[in-house]
């Protein structure tokens, strides 16, 4: 049975990684993970004319090299499942224009990279597929518009805001197992909502969804902390990352340093305006793509567990005075 | 003596701004109108106008003064012309600045990249 508890699934026959395409921004090129991406963009613009058509063309670019990579043609794709943080997911579906793959868009807001994986990891444990893409994008400049417009204002943000990511990251799932790395559980996140109302710390309304999700994961998967060499949030930043770090000991699952968070390793603390770390829909997906995953192809590690975290928020629900509700899922990756 | 009042008394209304936002967890839209708000109930208590004598453009340059323009223009009408200067009068001494920040946002517009 796939199905190990409420939230969790094993996949009878896991999803195997055969690529993955990565394509970061600048910021992120200057980081101490640039040299772990496909393409390092120097122009945010990406030699388009708006902020929205430079984020299409990254996803577009990501899914192509993913192909290639993988040796793969659109045709040969059964299904593409991804997002971004858009609205109505323009990103991921206008990026997806010049192909001709079956697509899913889903949203979890940064959350909404594993979302996917673990649906393509469903799909081709199902059957009904044999291929899967699945990718998320998101772009600094978009962001800024789709959730703090007017930018006109400037406003200076405090130091436990984030940095969204500017980047896109795609990866080829495929049913046979030719390949070392496989998904092998997904774990899906319930809303938890504490009543943080800032939009200015996501890390704080997201860490509470994060630590659920790995309890219930540990709890259901039967796994224990020591069965990984790493365990990544998605963009927890350094705030959120200290409060899941926390609550886990609380509940008496004593982390060490494989517990770690995809926005605190994307940028450098002294990069400029990268105030608590990254976020956004490509955080967690150019870090596991790129930087997370060379790690179990190398033979370090054996075993990781990604946790994207998302936070719920618009600016029609913050301009409401709601609070910021958060989810995370979690999937397994391991190598063979 | 008058630049050390427009400093203070400048400084002060801006940080009350910021501290109001902080506080209350207000958005930037919220302050602004606040301010405004604020800013037209002290001109229709004859406190602006002394204000801006004591402090010039510490007084006159934040958005209060705005709220301060739209009552003293919309008091001098209706005192002129009678009720309907309340209407009338409201753009009155504020029309320079509403026109300049239509025209300078066009010519910005025209310069740099409105649609990002």
């Amino acid at each position: 049975m796939p199905r190990i508890g409420r939230h969790t699934w094993k996949f009878e026959h896991p999803a195997y990684v055969v690529s993955t395409g990565t394509v970061a921004g600048s910021t992120e090129s200057q980081g101490p993970l640039g040299g772990t991406f496909d393409v390092r963009i120097q122009d945010d613009y990406y030699g388009q004319s708006s902020w929205e058509r430079a984020e299409q063309k990254l996803f577009e670019h990501a899914v192509k090299i993913a192909m290639d990579k993988g040796h793969c043609s659109d045709a040969a794709v059964d299904l593409c499942i991804g997002g971004d943080l858009n609205a109505q997911l323009t990103g991921f579906f206008f990026g997806l224009r010049p192909f001709h793959i079956p697509s899913l868009g889903v949203y979890s807001a940064c959350a909404t990279i594993t979302e996917a994986l673990a649906i393509a990891a469903m799909a081709l444990d199902s059957g009904f597929a044999e291929t899967v893409l699945a990718g998320s994008s998101s772009h600094n400049g978009s962001a800024e518009r789709q959730f703090r417009f007017p930018t006109e204002y400037g406003v200076q943000k405090p130091p436990s805001a984030q940095r969204t990511v500017t980047g896109a990251g795609a990866i080829l799932l495929s049913r046979k197992p030719t390949q070392a790395i496989r998904i092998t559980h997904a774990t899906i996140g319930e809303v938890v909502d504490m009543g943080v109302k800032s939009p200015w710390e996501m890390g704080a309304a997201m860490a509470p969804a994060a630590f659920h999700t790995i309890e219930n994961h540990l709890t259901e998967s039967g796994f224990t902390l020591s069965d990984f060499d790493c365990i990544a949030t998605g963009d927890l930043g350094k705030i959120g990352h200290a409060m899941v770090r926390e609550m886990l000991d609380d509940a008496a699952i004593p982390t060490d340093s494989r517990l770690t968070d995809c926005g605190v390793l994307i940028y450098d603390f002294n990069q400029p305006e990268v105030f608590s770390g990254g976020s956004g829909g490509a955080c967690c997906s150019l870090v596991t793509f790129g930087h997370l995953l060379n790690q179990l192809a190398s033979g370090l590690w054996t075993r990781l567990l990604v946790c994207a975290t998302g936070a719920l928020l618009s600016t029609v629900t913050v301009g409401q005075s709601e609070s910021i509700p958060g989810i995370c899922h979690a999937v397994v990756f391991e190598r063979v | 003596m008058i630049f050390l009042w427009a400093f203070v008394v400048g400084g002060v209304i801006c940080a009350i701004g910021q501290i109001v936002m902080d506080a209350f967890r207000l958005n930037q839209g919220q302050v602004m109108v606040a301010l405004v708000v604020a800013g037209a109930v002290q001109d229709g208590v004859g406190l602006y106008d002394p204000l801006i004598k004591f402090a010039g453009a510490g007084a006159s340059v934040p958005i209060t003064s705005f709220g301060n323009s739209l009552v003293h223009g919309a008091l001098a009408e209706a005192q002129a012309h009678g009720w309907i200067g309340i209407l009338t009068g409201i753009f009155e001494v504020t029309s320079a600045g509403i026109s300049a920040a239509i025209v300078f946002a066009f010519l910005a517009a025209v310069v740099a990249k409105p649609r990002g």
